[in-house]
């Protein structure tokens, strides 16, 4: 009897705080049928946003992945003062504000009281109410979904075969694209698609560091925020997308996962 | 390094240092602002009590994903399906963009919610829902495969002793799982904080009452009080360091003694 007790009083705490929600979304966005969803997907300024989204993902992303395996390596490969800090301030972005990330951007790199943003301006470079602030702001908070992925991995790999691998004459990018890229490839790829789900899903800091002109720059979320006033069926429609993406990621996580360790699966 | 340094460091100085510019003081007059205090003490007071929540569902959740596993008949047959999807429902809220939790939230609560709960979108009860969502996986997940590794040999020796069920469970289980459930509370604690895209849809206009830390601090930044707003991110700032000062030191504590 207290099983049964506890199985229902999990799935009903689930249903109401997540399954329904997300059946909501689903609801709203198809109110008006299938027609309406798709005329609201076809509007200039919801397309413009959408691929907004998207650009900046992607390139936040490429950037992460490269960057991100630099860090591991330099937090699992070498010891320097210091480290403790660096692996601190790599968690932070999961566990701050958004807001605080647009913010701490914004003084720097602001064209009107920014560190390197005033004389940047001078130059003609927008960085903060451009694309590469949002690409900043994306990078800064995915930042550590491929470094926490990637560092237990490369600690558990050792460094035997790339001592070998140099003792045998290889280079430095020999050894790195032969043994140790191999080795983390699985790793980086999680990191890369939880990073990808949520690069599209940031709100906070891009809402910051945005101008936020509607078919300009104006992100998908930043969309889904302003048109919930007053065309909430919109608003309903590009979350439903949003959401798809995000679940999409992370049922292809889950699949990776557990194609990747089927024995452990079996052990089960 | 240089990147890191471009991304992370300096920004983050930057912050600091204009916070402190001013001296103490001007953390001070942020602090003396009622709409500030009200916001801090409504964030910390909602985040606490969705850490508890979530301490208790959510090891709740990890015993069943992990100890219940089904065994025969209709009702397990069921029970393993469902087993599926909870483990997969676990993680949406870390892939659902936060202003979708937002709409959702004002959409289910809000003047026209479908189930006749006529709480008015900006009350705080909305504001828990809204926390408790975004911060759902964080306990379960870090109670998970602790309560996997874990070895039922010493339960069924306890249990063959003597011990009841929950003498075993206070005894042997929970001092095992202490550890993870406390990283996931301050994740989940320190999270709770910080929210601010499932919250801002339901918070907003409405100072005192519904406001919290981060839509109070978007407000400082819209206005252009840097200075304030510096002071104010700052205090998330070290909010935020803390938590995972204290993860760390918990899981050094944890490897130590294993």
């Amino acid at each position: 009897m207290g099983r049964w007790l506890r199985r229902v009083l999990v799935a009903g705490y689930l249903t109401l705080l997540v399954i329904w929600p997300a059946w909501y979304v689903v609801k709203g966005a198809f109110a008006g049928g299938l027609g309406a969803f798709f005329d609201v997907l076809s509007m200039p300024e919801v397309t413009s946003a959408l691929w907004l989204s998207a650009e900046v993902t992607v390139i936040a992303v490429a950037i992460n992945v490269v960057f991100g395996v630099g860090i591991s390596l330099l937090l699992v490969r070498f010891s320097f003062p210091g480290k403790r800090v660096i692996s601190a301030l790599v968690d932070l972005p999961l566990s701050v504000s958004p807001v605080v990330v647009g913010l701490a951007l914004m003084l720097v790199y602001s064209p009107a009281y920014g560190w390197f943003g005033k004389p940047l301006d001078g130059v003609g470079i927008d960085i903060v109410f451009a694309l590469p602030g949002m690409v900043l702001a994306t990078c800064f908070v995915t930042l550590p979904l491929v470094v926490r992925e990637v560092v237990p991995v490369l600690e558990e790999l050792g460094e035997d075969q790339e001592q070998a691998a140099r003792s045998l004459g290889a280079s430095t990018w020999q050894t790195f694209g032969r043994i140790t890229l191999p080795g983390i490839r699985w790793a980086l790829v999680y990191g890369l698609v939880l990073s990808l789900a949520r690069g599209l899903g940031e709100f906070g800091a891009i809402k910051v560091v945005s101008s936020r002109i509607a078919g300009q720059s104006m992100t998908a979320t930043v969309l889904v925020e302003a048109r919930t006033q007053f065309s909430p069926h919109e608003a309903y429609a590009v979350s439903f997308l949003l959401a798809l993406a995000g679940i999409v990621c992370l049922i292809v996580v889950a699949l990776l996962r557990s194609a990747s360790r089927p024995i452990l699966e079996e052990k089960k | 390094m240089l990147w890191f340094s471009l991304l992370v460091l300096i920004p983050l100085a930057a912050l600091v240092v204009k916070a402190t510019g001013g001296g103490l003081g001007t953390f001070v007059d942020v602090l003396k602002g009622s709409e500030t205090r009200d916001a801090l003490w409504l964030t910390v007071k909602t985040s606490l009590v969705v850490t508890i929540v979530n301490v208790v569902v959510g090891t709740l959740i990890a015993w069943e994903l992990v100890r219940d596993r089904p065994v025969a008949g209709v009702g397990d047959w069921v029970w393993g399906k469902v087993r599926v999807v909870v483990d997969l429902v676990i993680d949406v809220p870390f892939a659902l963009p936060t202003i979708v939790a937002g709409l959702v939230l004002l959409g289910l609560y809000g003047p026209h919610s479908p189930i006749g709960l006529h709480w008015a979108p900006t009350t705080q009860r909305a504001i828990l829902a809204a926390i408790a969502f975004v911060t759902l996986p964080f306990v379960v997940r870090s109670v998970q495969p602790v309560l996997e590794e874990l070895d039922t040999d010493v339960e069924d020796a306890a249990a063959s002793l003597g011990a009841n069920r929950l003498t075993v469970l206070r005894r042997i289980v929970l001092p095992a799982l202490v550890p993870a459930i406390f990283a996931g509370a301050s994740m989940s604690f320190a999270r709770g904080l910080s929210e601010y895209g499932s919250l801002v849809l339901l918070s907003s206009n409405s100072p005192h009452r519904t406001e919290t830390v981060s839509v109070r601090l978007f407000s400082f930044i819209e206005q252009s009080d840097t200075r304030s707003a510096s002071a104010l991110a700052t205090i998330l700032l070290i909010v935020a360091l803390l938590a995972i000062v204290v993860l760390d030191v918990v899981q050094r504590r944890v490897a130590a003694r294993g």
